[in-house]
């Protein structure tokens, strides 16, 4: 069943949807957003969530994880400049994120990955990237949550992207 | 040719929309263009390649259900359809002549795995690679 949204509105929410995957790097504040898709702020978040079934800046978190994990698995960039160049301010939130995230340290995913010997010259790049993406559909926080059993402290910030 | 894949079918909003972009912007060329009472068939073809045909359909009754043609509609506008690939002689001289006549780009041209893609979408949503040819030595 579909989400009974008018498709010329999810037309223009999936152009929000395309410049974060054109640019995962940058900042995508909701009123960027809302003015991409011509939705207004108020509704935009909402609305991108029913479309696509995350909240706009977990989609865009996830976005930054799969290019990270492609970096490390595919370059010989250092973790940090990895995490800046996929849009992280800190080292620290992206080693974190990635953890909670893909449930090991960007350095073991690089070790791990490097040891595999792939065959994906005939795929599509881009085709393989969405077949890497982390399937997030729960927040990182609440993921972490589980997975320690350790109620944090509620005022910790939701490791999501700014 | 006497045997392979003949038509392979793409849902679009608007049948007169995607035919101003597939044929207006990306240069195919009109196969069939057929209509009986609401109903209209019709199919384009890249200039290079005479023996497959690309078909542009609205989804709409008597195939589809109403509900079941606005679920498609809804689909086909959130890009999720399967991917399509135009593989080209030059991306980036193409990327350029394309996005000048307005073609909506979602990835710039970007070199990798010895290759050269960029990424468009059709008014309707579905999602393009554009690839450059390897030249290969064999």
């Amino acid at each position: 069943m579909g989400t009974g949204q008018d498709p010329e509105l999810l037309r223009r929410l999936l152009r929000a949807k395309d410049r974060m995957d054109a640019a995962s790097h940058q900042n995508w504040p909701v009123p960027r957003l809302a003015r991409v898709s011509g939705v207004s702020e108020a509704h935009f978040a909402r609305s991108f969530k029913d479309a696509f079934g995350v909240p706009p800046h977990r989609y865009l978190l996830t976005r930054r994880i799969e290019r990270a994990k492609a970096l490390l698995r595919d370059t010989e960039l250092s973790i940090t400049e990895i995490a800046f160049e996929t849009g992280w301010s800190s080292l620290g939130t992206f080693g974190r994120t990635f953890h909670d995230v893909t449930g090991t340290s960007p350095g073991d995913l690089r070790a791990r990955e490097k040891a595999t010997a792939y065959q994906l010259e005939r795929v599509p790049t881009c085709f393989v990237r969405a077949a890497h993406r982390p399937d997030l559909t729960i927040a990182v926080s609440e993921k972490r949550r589980r997975e320690t059993g350790v109620r944090r402290d509620e005022s910790r910030k939701e490791a999501e992207v700014p | 040719m006497s045997q392979g894949i003949q038509v392979v079918g793409l849902y679009v909003r608007d049948q007169d929309e995607a035919l101003q972009f597939y044929v207006g912007k990306l240069g195919f060329r009109v196969h069939t263009d057929v209509r009986n009472g609401d109903y209209r068939w019709l199919t384009v073809q890249h200039p290079d390649q005479p023996d497959f045909q690309l078909g542009i359909f609205t989804p709409q009754s008597p195939v589809l259900d109403a509900a079941t043609a606005q679920t498609v509609r809804e689909i086909v506008a959130k890009g999720a359809m399967p991917p399509l690939v135009l593989v080209v002689d030059n991306c980036r001289a193409t990327y350029d002549r394309l996005r000048a006549s307005g073609v909506e780009f979602t990835q710039e041209p970007m070199e990798r795995f010895g290759s050269v893609d960029a990424g468009f979408r059709d008014p309707a949503g579905n999602g393009w690679k554009m690839i450059e040819a390897r030249r290969s030595a064999a």
